[in-house]
């Protein structure tokens, strides 16, 4: 059908549909970085009673873009790290607009640890851009900071979920996301960079950050897909923003089901399994196969209701 | 059928345009033999035999990944790991041009299938593996072969007990795999976990530039780490840092010299002490007693395996001489 149209119309009905797709995955990427969306604390405030937030690295200092805290969840006792932004001018500069530093890596590496002795699974909620790019963050050791949190949750022996909530920005987002089931909110996305990031080094243009996102899919689909997320979580019709109470509601689903499953397995075996995961994770050619590419299962895109 | 053929010359044609229009000027470089700092220039096998250090200034020229292990490993005894791995291009990704592109025209300017290769070797008669990256090939960059090939040289190094050492030399994360780019910072960290967990010690070389994505995973991990000097260590580029924060960058930030000051590394060693340096870092380790912090996974070798690997392979004439990581 395609080949009988003249050519102009082809190259117009391409570069159509390829700016319809751009301006869909655009559109997600304003989505998961909208501020009505439910940041870290507001799910804790819908999803645990008995909340008991935990401050500060016990190095002298506490770094208010990661929050973390022990609360009683459907039950269990779980521990929660998260990154939280804030809303207002005020509230945003609080929280350094959600980019830890390796202070903040530090206070989830001490939670972590505090969940392992005391037996709490660990739930991290994950909406960052990054990690803090600060002279003083480098100084302090931004990227040993990230490689150990990450160490750390490898090592944990009790179960972890980790939830892409909102933005999922490079190293700085997965410092807290290696866990033993990854979940993504629908709407949430999950880059090794920002568009912004991305365009300003490839095409050396910030302006082509449409095209930047268009190009590396940042989308939960894509992400599930590629085999990087277990689970993604629907939201409340029309995103999260629209109803804190039920898109809590829908992830404390999924999080409880995530854990019912990982206590399920062998808790010897649990750290070799973790390992396993992500041992497995990446797309390349052996000897001119391709190798990696996973297999859906149907019926597992979406989970919770 | 000949109507069908022409427009689709035509189509290319006008991609192709575009695509040269966007691109912009190449900047002129000074000859890659040329040194930076003082200007000397040197020939090719003149370079090569002072390391690829300049002999008046001192200043470190890139190293690419096949002649770094020239330089570390004894003559002859390097066996290649998980050698035959190519870059998919999951993502059909293109920016100016298309990924698959820049993979083939990184391949024909460095002899390589990707940033890092790995092999069993010996340094100075001590066993290990040993991993080298190119920043030749797309800036060193961390796709999903490099993770592979520092997974399955750690999986070599943990089952037989003998020490890893990497040298690292990257941008970070490769952004033409995007989100598989990022897992693979957790899965070479998931590799050093099963070094840790296996008493296996792990020695990381950092080289000019080590930043992104691979400083902060494998590459800031190890047991030991030392740089080169002036290498820049950096988690963000100093042009992110002075963009995001507006502040006047230090004339050393994030360099091997300021890092050390600050406490994120061991050393920083000239390339000429490297491979000394190295030598005397596994002979202490082998003369250690291994004592496995946790037993509770049938990965941990029983106490005493690297000593026996150790006597075994020095046993053989040729050291380690197979590698089970890699198609043969």
């Amino acid at each position: 059908m395609n080949s009988r149209l003249p050519t102009p119309f082809r190259g117009l009905r391409r570069r159509l549909a390829e700016r319809a797709a751009e301006s869909d995955i655009w559109d997600a990427v304003q989505l998961a970085r909208d501020d009505g969306r439910p940041y870290t604390l507001d799910y804790v405030e819908h999803l645990v009673d008995e909340w008991v937030e935990l401050h500060g690295d016990r190095q002298g200092t506490d770094d208010h873009a990661i929050v973390a805290g022990v609360g009683s969840f459907r039950g269990r006792t779980i521990a929660i790290v998260g990154h939280q932004k804030g809303r207002d001018l005020k509230e945003r500069a609080f929280r350094n607009f959600g980019m830890a530093q390796p202070q903040g890596y530090a206070k989830a590496r001490r939670i972590f640890a505090l969940a392992d002795r005391l037996g709490f699974p660990v739930v991290t909620m994950i909406d960052t851009p990054g990690a803090y790019p600060g002279v003083e963050s480098e100084q302090a050791g931004q990227a040993a900071a990230i490689a150990q949190s990450m160490l750390e949750m490898v090592r944990l022996r009790v179960p972890s979920v980790a939830c892409v909530i909102g933005e999922g920005g490079s190293g700085g987002a997965l410092a807290i996301g290696v866990a033993d089931r990854v979940l993504m909110l629908e709407h949430a996305i999950y880059s090794v960079i920002s568009p912004e990031g991305c365009a300003t080094i490839l095409w050396r243009d910030v302006n082509q950050r449409r095209k930047a996102a268009a190009a590396f899919k940042p989308t939960a689909r894509f992400s599930y897909e590629l085999g990087v997320v277990d689970t993604v979580v629907p939201e409340p019709s029309g995103g999260a923003h629209k109803d804190h109470e039920r898109a809590a509601r829908l992830l404390g689903d999924a999080i409880a089901h995530a854990l019912d499953s990982i206590e399920a397995e062998p808790i010897e075996q649990r750290r070799t399994l973790r390992r396993a995961k992500f041992r497995r994770m990446g797309v390349w050619l052996e000897n001119g196969v391709v190798v990696g590419e996973k297999e859906p299962e149907p019926g597992a895109l979406v989970a919770g209701d | 059928m000949a109507s069908h053929e022409e427009p689709e010359d035509i189509q290319v044609e006008v991609e192709r345009e575009e695509t040269e229009r966007e691109q912009p000027p190449a900047p002129v470089r000074p000859h890659p033999n040329t040194c930076p700092v003082c200007n000397s220039h040197y020939r090719e096998d003149e370079l090569r035999d002072l390391l690829r250090v300049c002999r008046v200034c001192g200043h470190h020229f890139p190293v690419g990944a096949e002649e770094r292990i020239e330089q570390l490993a004894d003559g002859g005894s390097f066996r290649p790991i998980a050698e035959g791995l190519r870059s998919a291009d999951p993502l059909a990704f293109t920016d100016l041009r298309p990924y698959t592109e820049r993979l083939s025209e990184a391949e024909v300017a460095t002899g390589l299938g990707d940033a890092m290769i790995a092999g069993a070797a010996t340094i100075e008669g001590m066993p290990c593996v040993l991993c080298s990256m190119d920043f030749a090939f797309m800036g060193g960059s961390m796709g999903s072969v490099v993770g592979e090939v520092f997974t399955r040289a750690s999986d070599v190094a943990a089952e037989r007990g003998i020490p890893l050492v990497s040298v690292a030399a990257s941008g970070g994360a490769r952004m033409q795999e995007n989100v598989l780019a990022l897992m693979q910072m957790a899965k070479t960290v998931c590799a050093v976990d099963l070094l840790r967990e296996s008493g296996v010690p792990y020695v990381s070389v950092l080289a000019h530039p080590t930043t992104g994505g691979v400083i902060a995973s494998f590459a800031a991990l190890g047991d030991f780490v030392v740089a080169e000097p002036d290498a820049l260590l950096s988690f963000a580029g100093p042009r992110v840092v002075q963009e995001t924060t507006r502040e006047t960058l230090p004339e050393d930030f994030g360099r091997a010299e300021s890092s050390l000051e600050h406490g994120l590394i061991d050393a920083v060693i000239k390339r000429p002490e490297l491979k000394d340096e190295l030598g005397r870092i596994l002979r202490l380790c082998a003369g250690g007693t291994l004592v496995p912090m946790e037993l509770d996974s049938e990965t941990a070798p029983p106490p005493g395996i690297m000593a026996r690997v150790l006597r075994f392979l020095r046993s053989t004439p040729h050291g380690p001489s197979h590698t089970n990581g890699g198609p043969a």
